[in-house]
This record gives structure tokens, sequence and C-alpha cells, in this order.
């Protein structure tokens, strides 16, 4: 994977029954006007569909959008499912993450978390940081 | 001047007497109802204070109703887990880390029993926020009041039961449009004959505007889904002023002062001509716009929660000066995570305080006839009715097959995701201001105390789920859900009482939904562009 060469390509999508889709299609917007290759997976996806479109369309980084509160118990099972596929790219969360739960999550792997109201500037440059810290020490 | 008002006599905080209403006509009451439903508005009665609540297992959700009949509340309103209301079981594999999360979980009627425990369903009135398989919700609600001895036709309160924005913007759709629109023209027909003090639909413009929709397309699609729920009734064998009586609305007041208070003006006025004109109702009930508010959960801000408490003010005030009949205010930290027992009794406090101390309510609409007002309520009238031609167009003289093309050929989702787009390239540009967020960003350091749903709801909730499965009666169970199947397969039964009875025999909502599914299969978006 090289950022350098083409550009960042990323997977979108919502994991699980949660149906707040707003954040994710202004996300994919945003990520999209700046450059990227967004791949919208959308809504009710599973972990296993998510690592096929991850693999499939070799992308750089996963993005899920959480706003169901079940973060702690399907975010580790995703960062697992990709690690089990060998499937070394960053996971991106954004949504609603009570502030408690951010380092539980960042020890369980993800590479960051984007808050609300967080800006286009800060949301590419966040997923930008993530690809190439993950290019430079994997 | 009518003798039911809550007080003799109407006067300022200085002792200045005040008339009913004041301006010229039409008044309140009078047809289109601009300036409100009634003559004397709050003079007569307060709108319902309904807090909507819901988390963990029933009996966590029944506390917190409890608490807050005791602080005042009027009615209560039931918010579902992401299962529930997407029509997945507990045990279900899409369930797993969202049981009792953003609602409260129901499998069975067991846990509708325990949801209402020790309240008395005679007396309160209920509103239950669930859309797919709301049929199935509608029947456990009265199979658990019939087993406490309340009557069906006594129970009142109402169900959201509105699909079409389902497929538009909240998406916990489960079943195709068409085969769900029959599931909600069943109920109307079930609680018109059966359950008269029943709202069988909230044509709901909240979620439209949630999903990012400006304040005219709220009012443009939602009312559009209300003709399309009409046209659905009378193209199902009712007539219109059977079942328009019961129709009620649910807004959304967002932070635009002015704006929101035009859009409820409109909405009323808009809704009267069509029913009248269009549809031919007579009642006067059925030209009535009736509606529910609920503060934006969108304006709330993660950062500095506690300037949530004035946003959510401020919008609460517009509900009312636009004459709503029933809100929810929202607690100050629904942007981090569902409200805590401290926040949600604040919110309710707001609306006190805007009901027994601003004196707002002395005067039925006391900004008919300001310049700006009335302008914002014509143009919000304009616009929608420039949707309202495209759908009709789109449908060929029919809005409910206007409405469906809408949702095929992705009409709604995309002029929502545009415009929630542009508002967020406007914030990102300044244009907009949010405090707190994009500009007054100092002085955020201090953490609320939030509601934390423990992991073992999930555990008690499966517990709960087995122990029902084990001890009822499998062969009743299989039998009434192939009862299910077969009366979804006929377009000419009511299916509401094949529910019934399957809830009785203590099917779960998941084994119901499987039921229905067999005939009327699944749907599923097209990922967005």
């Amino acid at each position: 994977m090289n950022g350098s060469e083409r550009p960042i390509r990323i997977v979108l999508a919502k994991l699980g029954l949660d149906g707040h889709d707003r954040g994710l299609r202004i996300v994919g917007r945003m990520l999209r006007d700046s450059g990227m290759e967004v791949i919208q997976l959308g809504l009710r996806q599973t972990t296993d569909t998510i690592v096929a479109a991850t693999r499939d369309e070799d992308a750089d980084a996963v993005g899920l959008s959480m706003h169901n509160a079940g973060h702690l118990t399907l975010v580790p099972r995703m960062r697992r499912a990709l690690d089990d596929a060998g499937l070394d790219v960053p996971l991106v969360i954004g949504g609603i993450i009570p502030e408690q739960d951010v380092a539980t999550l960042l020890e369980q792997g993800v590479a960051a978390i984007l808050g609300p109201g967080a800006s286009t500037e800060e949301v590419v440059t966040t997923i930008r940081g993530v690809v190439l810290r993950d290019e430079v020490t994997g | 001047m009518d003798g039911d008002q809550r007080e003799d006599g109407f006067e300022t905080m200085s002792g200045i007497p005040l008339d009913a209403v004041y301006g010229d006509g039409p008044l309140p009451g009078e047809f289109p109802y601009t300036r409100g439903l009634y003559p004397s508005m709050y003079r007569s009665r307060l709108w319902t204070m309904r807090m909507f609540a819901g988390f963990g297992t029933a009996e966590d959700t029944n506390a917190r109703f409890k608490e807050l009949l005791r602080s005042g509340g009027t009615g209560l309103s039931t918010a579902f887990d992401m299962p529930t209301l997407m029509g997945r079981d507990s045990d279900d594999e899409w369930a797993v880390g969202e049981v009792g999360r953003a609602g409260v979980a129901i499998d069975t009627v067991a846990d509708m029993h325990d949801l209402f425990a020790d309240i008395d369903l005679s007396q309160v009135s209920t509103s239950m926020t669930v859309n797919g398989p709301a049929a199935i919700l509608l029947a456990m609600y009265v199979a658990t009041a019939e087993d406490h001895g309340v009557p069906r036709a006594q129970l009142s309160g109402t169900l959201q039961n509105d699909i079409l924005k389902e497929y538009q913007a909240q998406k916990e759709y489960i079943f195709p449009p068409r085969p769900s629109m029959r599931l909600v023209a069943d109920s109307i027909r079930f609680t018109t004959a059966e359950m008269p003090r029943w709202h069988p639909v909230s044509i709901s413009g909240y979620h439209i505007r949630e999903a990012g929709s400006t304040a005219a397309q709220e009012l443009a699609f939602t009312l559009a889904n209300g003709f399309a729920y009409v046209e659905a009734a009378i193209a199902a064998g009712l007539v219109v002023d059977d079942f328009a009586p019961r129709l009620s609305f649910f807004f959304n007041a967002h932070i635009d002062f002015f704006e929101e208070i035009g859009k409820f003006r409109a909405a009323r006025r808009i809704w009267a001509r069509w029913m009248r004109d269009r549809y031919g109702a007579r009642d006067e009930r059925s030209l009535m716009c009736r509606f529910h508010t609920q503060t934006a959960g969108v304006s709330l801000t993660a950062q500095q929660p506690e300037v949530n408490i004035a946003r959510v003010a401020i919008e609460a005030l517009a509900g009312v000066l636009g004459g709503t009949q029933s809100l929810h205010t929202d607690s100050f930290d629904e942007a981090l995570a569902l409200p805590s027992e401290r926040a949600a009794r604040i919110a309710l406090r707001t609306q006190q305080v805007i009901a027994h101390e601003t004196g707002v309510t002395n005067v039925a609409d006391p900004l008919g006839g300001a310049p700006f007002v009335e302008w914002m309520t014509d143009e919000m009238e304009r616009r929608a009715e420039a949707v309202f031609a495209h759908l009709d167009a789109l449908g060929g003289g029919s809005m409910l097959e206007g409405v469906y093309q809408g949702i095929d050929d992705g009409y709604f989702v995309e002029e929502i995701a545009d415009a929630s787009y542009r508002f967020e390239r406007d914030v990102n540009a300044g244009r907009r201001i949010i405090v707190g967020v994009n500009d007054f960003t100092e002085g955020d350091d201090h953490r609320a105390e939030l509601l934390r749903i423990g992991a073992d709801t999930e555990d008690t909730q499966l517990k709960r789920l087995d122990e029902v499965k084990r001890h009822r009666d499998g062969v009743q169970v299989d039998a009434t859900l192939a009862t299910v199947t077969d009366h979804a397969g006929d377009p000419t039964r009511n299916l509401m009482p094949a529910i019934i009875d399957a809830v009785r025999a203590r099917a779960t909502e998941g084994e119901i939904v499987h039921a229905l599914e067999l005939e009327f299969g699944t749907y599923t978006e097209r990922a967005p562009s």
C-alpha cells in the first residue's frame, strides 16, 4: 500500500442494526471531496461483509460509524475480524463514543476516534495520519 | 369566554388582565387553524409533557417511567432498543452488543408486562416509538392491558407506526414499502374499530429533520406521507372521517426560532386545506393537525453539554408558541449518551418553567399577526406546496404512488443528504456558528455524569427470553405463527387478530416478524452514493 502513488482508499460502514447514517454519509462526501476513494457500504453490515470489502477493494483503512452504544462489544469484534483475515489496516471510529470509553477502544486496537462536531479538516487529517503511520510502522 | 379554563382570569406578572386571544380572524380554533387548534389553547389545557424514555431491561425502564410520573410528567413514551425496533429478538446474532443499549429490550409479551408493572393503563396515555414491527408491539400492549383487566377500548396512546419515513430517513424498515403499508392500514382499521382513544399513526417529521433535512423539507415530506396514509386507508375501504380524527403528527423543534414557528403554523393550515379540499373530510377533527414536538437532538453538542439546556429551552418555546399538543424536551447529555435521570429531570423542569413561569400560555397564539411570523408561515407553505406538486406528478395524481416512487428512486434520501451536507459545509467554513463547537470553545472542562448500561443487561434479557421460551406451549406457538403467515398472504384479512393470538401464545417479536417475512420479504437500501 502506498498513499503517495494512489489516493487513500477507505471502506465506510455501519456495523449492526443501527440506522443513524447521517454522519456516515457526510463523512463519505467529505473524504471524497478531499480526494480519497470511498467504498461506501452503508447500513446493516457485518464484520464479514466489511472484511470482504476491505480485502477485495484493497482498502487502506476502515471507518465505522457508531451511534448505538454498542461500541464496546462491536468494535473489538471488528478489529479481531480484520486481524484474523490478515488485514493490518487502521480502524477509525466516528459517532457517539463517551469519553470514558475512548482509552479502552484505543487499547483494543482502534487507530483513532472522531467525535461529534469533528471538522472536515480534522477528519481528513486524522485518516491521512493513521494511514501514513500504518505505512511507516507496518 | 369558555368556562373550562385552568384559571378564572389570566393576567401578566404585574397584574395586567389579558384576553384569551388578540388580533383578527381566522382565530385559533377556526379553519384553517393556522393560529392553533383550539380557541383558548393552553388556557384550557397545557400540552402533555411526554418524556421519551427507555433503556436496559423492562424493569429498568419501568422504574424510570414511575420516576417521570412522580415528577409531574403526564404521559409515557417508550424508547425501544435497536433489535426490538428492527424486529429481532435479544438472542438474534444481529442483536449482540445492542440489547437494551439505546432503548428497552422487548422480546415477548412478558417483557411488556414488566414494562408497565404497577402503572394503570386505563389512566395513563402511552406512546410507543416503533415502526417496522409496530403492529406486534401494539398487539403486546393490548394483551398486557387486557391481562390487567383494562379493555382495549379504554386504552389511550399513540403508536408511531410511520413506516414511510423509515425508508426516507430513519432506516428502521423490515419489509418492503407496500406490505409495510398493508400492516399500517390493518392497524388503522383495527384501532378505528376497537380502540377509539388510540392514535394508530404518528406521522413523523422528527427523524427526517434529524437526518439532515431543512425545516421546509421536514414539513413537506411529513405532510406528503400523511396524505399517503390517508390514501392508503381510503384504498383499504375506510371512510376518511372515520380514521382521520385519530391521525397525529410529530415534528422537530430546531434552533432557528421563527422558522420553526412558521413551520408549525403552516403544517396546520396545509393539513386542514388538503383534508377538506382534496380528501373530502367533513368532520372538523379530521382537518386538525394535532402534533407532538421534540427538541432537536441533532442540535445538541457534546462540547460544553450544559449549554444544551439553553438550546432545549429555546426550541421548546418555539414548539409551545407553534401550538404543540405535547412536548418532549431533550436532556442536555444526549449528544454523549442516553439521558441520565438528573438530565431528564432538568429537561422536564424546562417545560414546567415555560408552562408556569413565562406567561406565554396566557394568550392563544401570542405571535399571530406579526408580519414576519405570518410571512414565514406563508413561505413554509409555498415551499411545501412545491414539493407536493412534484410528488403528485411523480405519482400520476396519487400522493401515495408519488411517495412510493420517491422512495424507489432515492428522491427523499438524496434531498436530505444534500441538505445535511450543505449544513455541514457551512459549519466547517465558519459560515454558521455553533457555540462551543466552532467558536466560543474555551471552557469545555466539565464532565457530565452519564448513564451507563451495564454489560449484564444483555445476559439478564437472554435469561428472561429463554425462561419464556421454556414455559410456553410450542404447538400453540407454531399454530399461531402459521396463521400469521397465512393471513399475510391474504390481503383481505386484517393481520391484527392473528398477531394478537401469536403474542398471547408467547411467540417472540422475532418469530412473528419471520412469519410475516415469509410472505412479505425484506427490504435493503442501496448503498449511499
